[in-house]
């Protein structure tokens, strides 16, 4: 399956900065094969080693290597019919060292002792040949080997271990659902990600990861043909660090909000939110188009989370910083001197940003990071102010600390790992604040929910993001829902106009199943925590046209 | 990279062991490798080779693939076995349609062997040829390179049998002032790698971030605009690859009409715009066969303004009575002849737009896109470029502009798409950016 075709089939509106992982890497294997349990640890710790002393024996001066295993399964439907079901497992390995002072890497799918050493041998050249034109000998923080350890997503039900038919059941049930309540057309997926990652370093660390994310979706679309019109409504789901247990759907994990949306945490109701979304969708052909001008925003974190995604997340990747990405994703304003002088106020000062690579649920929770380092938090922007950025081993000398942030990530085992997003999550305002009670506060405002169209600039200042879900509030009241709407403004100015965060009670996560970056592009996927928030005097434009 | 006779000899293996009511087999061997460099200095390289066999059993109207990289007869087989166990497992699709006969395929230009040949020094010349004039002037660059060669080869139980062969190199440069006030982007992309110059592509690029620093704001509003082919080019692919019948049909895309029906026919654009594709365009030559062995021949999409043709997958034109109509990697604009520096000096005042960035859909419905200007956005006042301006957001339909067009220039080469630059009045800034 093509980029294009999945596109087309999930019905996800892929852009540029939004990468999907090659689905023909590997082969497609039937669906028991998922629960084979692969080679045992003693195996892959002796093919490590050929690694590690071919790659030291060759002249590097570090090595490590990544024996991977990636399992993925999607699925696709439409209406009442399955359009693909892709079991596929893709594995290999891949050897990265430091030679002359460079970095070299190679890869290979031949997993013996013959190939992992020809694939070792094959890096140092590599380094050697790129050392030539290098300017700057890499500086490794250290990092402690940790010997053999093993770490696991904490989940409940491997989702990888449940019939194919009851997940395509539940799919046609939300289509059912959806199309006997309004709906002209429904799409709906679900994806499935297993990573087993075995790590070896010459530091002395052996790592046996198993990683688990899924993302339960679908878009429900109402039509009026008469007047000529179409809306549509994507899940409010989150891609989660769960396994099957998510689609529990407990009352104990939702929310209703009187007048306005239903909302999920820890557990989510698919056929519900398919049921409630073909309403909406009807909702929204019928509904207000927005005046422009400033109002007060609501933005719930299935909504706001893309917002500190594109605003915060990408701006604080430290080689964004330092142009390693400007020919494709672009440069930060977030500059070193602003973080040197301390006082940078990048948000209001209840604005707290954490990046944790140990939060549970999260998909970017991992025990370590794909160069053994073990997962950890720590603040990027504290009471408003930048304090820090997301940085790898080799970048972290540049910030004058001497450990790295375990911020390493390769999308696969034939992918060099570099510096990728953790979960970067803001943190809940203090005291008992609910949504209801963050209504009534509002005079004139608008309140959204779920992922919309987004864009951001290659310095991450001017941005403008839409939504699934717009309700007017009036004088403390939801008073209806409207349409047309997107919100601009750039980083600074609109996390200086963060006027109250709820509550605990209220954090949610948002996910990114497939955010791209470098070249060639890989994805990867990270969370976004937070509770609803609001935002004062944010620009609104209309986005109605005709043609 | 396999002939035609080696790809055909195993896929006629594998259709051998076929159980199945119908099986068809993709082949595919691909050979890619790139240079990534940043700060004016190598950071990463890399090099990979992948031959993949994709095979697909059909039991009445189940349908079963495996994908297997090994190639004897003993593996080929089990993968056959595993294409028609997963078959057996998989619910009907009611939409299935019987695989295609013997199809006649048109030969393509779009293998190179320079370009198929290339390897780590050529990549690293082609790096130091742009990375050179950058350092010398002291200015930053980060460049991409990528080169692939590739083969496909298709067959099936019917006896349809098509391979095709293509090589590709694309490169692009940023490049940046060390104060960060200016920046300037050149690419190119070829199928023959002699063409390529990426010390020419990296000198357009250089001029545009000397040129660009600091840049004065300029209120947002709607200009009349020149878009640089990369610029028009992003907008009008978009366009192009909403075009599937059965949304319009649906109800539910731009060619979908109020009341019902499709705008199939209809004037919707300007008359001078004129959008095809083309496998056998020398220029940007394609592959001769989609995925599922449609031949792709010449097809106007829209003919001076008038809707030509829509995409029809195998299910909706069965649906519709019509022929299939694959949508094809690349499409060419007709334009003037008029280039880049004749358009400028013809325009009395307006904007100059190098590329846009992190553009995305707003409404698919209207068609309407927003993104970003980048690395070099000028003002124009009476035929000259007058200074350089800060960047601006745009909320703009390509339907809408090309319904505003004041002039087309020479196409280009771009990305795969022949585009020529743009003429628009009226184009829609909603903001500006402070990002350089």
């Amino acid at each position: 399956m093509n980029r294009r075709k999945f596109v087309q089939l999930s019905g996800l509106g892929l852009g540029s900065a939004l990468l999907v992982p090659g689905f023909a890497a590997g082969k497609i294997i039937h669906p028991e094969e998922f629960m084979s349990p692969g080679l045992p640890p003693a195996t892959k710790k002796m093919l490590a080693d050929v690694a590690l002393n071919t790659a030291t024996s060759k002249g590097a001066t570090y090595a490590d290597v990544r024996i991977g295993r990636y399992l993925r399964q999607y699925f696709f439907t439409r209406e009442n019919k399955v359009e693909n079901i892709v079991n596929s497992e893709s594995y290999g390995v891949g050897i990265r060292v430091i030679a002359n002072g460079t970095w070299g890497f190679a890869a290979t799918n031949n997993v013996t002792a013959e190939g992992i050493a020809k694939c070792a041998q094959t890096a140092v050249e590599i380094a050697k040949a790129n050392s030539e034109i290098q300017t700057a000998p890499v500086v490794l923080a250290p990092q402690k080997g940790v010997g053999e350890v093993n770490w696991k997503t904490p989940i409940k039900k491997n989702a990888f271990a449940i019939p194919v038919k009851d997940k395509v059941d539940l799919l046609m049930t939300v289509n059912d659902s959806a199309l006997k309540n309004g709906a002209a057309f429904v799409t709906s997926n679900l994806f499935f990600v297993n990573e087993q990652k075995y790590f070896a370093s010459t530091d002395g660390s052996y790592i046996d990861q198993d990683i688990h994310r899924m993302w339960p979706t679908f878009t429900v679309t109402a039509v009026n043909k008469q007047a000529g019109r179409f809306k549509s409504r994507d899940a409010l789901s989150a891609p989660i660090g769960m396994g099957y247990e998510y689609l529990d759907g407990l009352d104990s994990e939702k929310k209703s909000v009187v007048g306005g949306p239903t909302v999920y945490r820890y557990s989510y109701d698919m056929v519900e939110d398919a049921i409630l979304a073909a309403k909406q969708a009807q909702e929204k052909l019928v509904a207000k188009s927005v005046p422009a001008g400033k109002y007060d925003m609501l933005l719930d974190p299935s909504n706001l989370g893309l917002t500190i995604h594109e605003s915060v997340g990408h701006p604080l990747e430290l080689d964004r910083v330092l142009g390693y990405e400007a020919n494709l994703a672009g440069t930060s304003f977030a500059t070193m001197d602003k973080w040197r002088s301390k006082n940078f106020q990048y948000g209001s000062d209840i604005v707290n940003f954490l990046a944790d690579k140990t939060q549970p649920n999260t998909m970017g929770r991992v025990g370590f990071d794909d160069e053994g380092v073990p997962a950890k938090e720590w603040n990027l922007v504290k009471d408003g102010i930048l304090v820090n950025y997301q940085a790898t081993r080799d970048q972290v000398h540049m910030l004058g600390e001497n450990a790295s942030h375990g911020c390493s990530f390769a999308d696969s085992w034939d992918s060099v790992q570099f510096q990728r997003m953790p979960n970067v999550s803001l943190q809940p305002g203090a005291g008992k604040y609910a949504i209801t009670d963050m209504i009534k506060d509002v005079e004139k405002g608008i309140y959204i929910l779920g992922r919309g169209s987004s864009s951001i600039d290659q310095q991450r200042y001017n941005f403008q993001f839409s939504g699934q879900l717009f309700y007017e509030i009036k004088n403390g009241e939801i008073a209806g829902m409207l349409d047309d709407v997107a919100y601009q403004s750039n980083t600074q100015e609109f996390w200086n106009s963060c006027a109250a965060i709820c509550d605990e009670d209220d954090y949610r996560l948002f996910g990114t199943f497939f955010d791209g970056k470098g070249q060639p592009g890989q994805a990867s996927a990270v969370s976004h925590g937070c509770p609803t928030s609001r935002f004062n005097g944010v620009n609104v434009i209309n986005t109605g046209r005709k043609i | 990279m396999l002939t035609k006779e080696e790809a055909k000899k195993i896929i006629d293996k594998v259709l051998a062991y076929s159980k199945a009511d119908e099986m068809s087999v993709q082949f595919t061997g691909t050979r890619t490798g790139n240079i990534r460099f940043a700060r004016n200095t190598v950071s990463t390289t890399g090099e990979t080779e992948n031959l993949s066999l994709s095979i697909t059993a059909v039991l009445g109207k189940k349908v079963g693939t495996s994908t297997i990289n090994e190639f004897d007869d003993e593996s080929l087989e089990k993968a056959v076995r595993r294409a028609e166990e997963i078959a057996h497992l998989a619910p009907e699709n009611p939409e299935y349609v019987s695989m295609l006969g013997p199809q006649t395929y048109q030969q393509t230009t779009g293998f190179v062997e320079s370009t198929a040949e290339m390897g780590p020094r050529k990549r690293a010349l082609l790096a130091v040829d742009s990375i050179k004039p950058i350092s010398e002037n002291k200015l930053s660059g980060a460049g991409f390179l990528e080169d692939s060669a590739r083969f496909e080869a298709l067959g099936n139980s019917k006896g349809l049998f098509g391979y095709n062969r293509e090589t590709s190199v694309n490169f692009s440069v940023t490049v940046r002032t060390e104060d960060g006030t200016g920046s300037g982007y050149g690419s190119a992309d070829f199928n023959d790698v002699s063409i390529l110059d990426t010390r020419t592509a990296t000198n357009i690029a250089i001029q545009k971030a000397i040129a660009s620093q600091n840049a004065r704001a300029v209120e947002p509003g709607k200009y009349t605009v020149i878009l640089e082919p990369l610029a028009g080019g992003e907008l009008v692919q978009f366009m192009i690859r909403s075009m599937e019948a059965r949304t319009a049909d649906e109800g539910r895309s731009f060619l979908s009409k109020k009341g019902g029906g499709v705008r199939l026919g209809e004037k919707l654009l300007d008359e001078r715009v004129t959008i095809y594709s083309d496998p056998m365009d020398s220029e940007i030559p394609g592959s001769p066969f989609s995925e599922e062995g449609v031949p792709y021949g010449k097809v106007y999409w829209f003919d001076k303004g008038v809707v030509k043709n829509m995409v029809y997958s195998r299910y909706w034109a069965q649906q519709k009575n019509v022929s299939p109509l694959a949508l094809p990697g690349g499409f060419t604009m007709l334009g003037g002849e008029d280039s880049l520096a004749d358009m400028i000096a013809g325009t009395e005042k307006g904007i100059l737009v190098t590329r846009f960035w992190y553009t995305r859909w707003l409404d698919p419905q209207t068609q309407l896109y927003t993104g970003l200007t980048r690395d070099g956005t000028f003002y124009i006042e009476d035929g000259k470029i007058k200074y350089p301006v800060k960047n601006f957001r745009f909320n703009e339909s390509p339907v809408i502009m090309l319904n505003n067009l004041e002039a087309l220039g020479k196409p280009v080469r771009v990305r795969g798409n022949m585009v020529p630059p743009m003429k628009i009045r009226d184009f829609t800034f909603s903001s500006l950016s402070d990002a350089v």
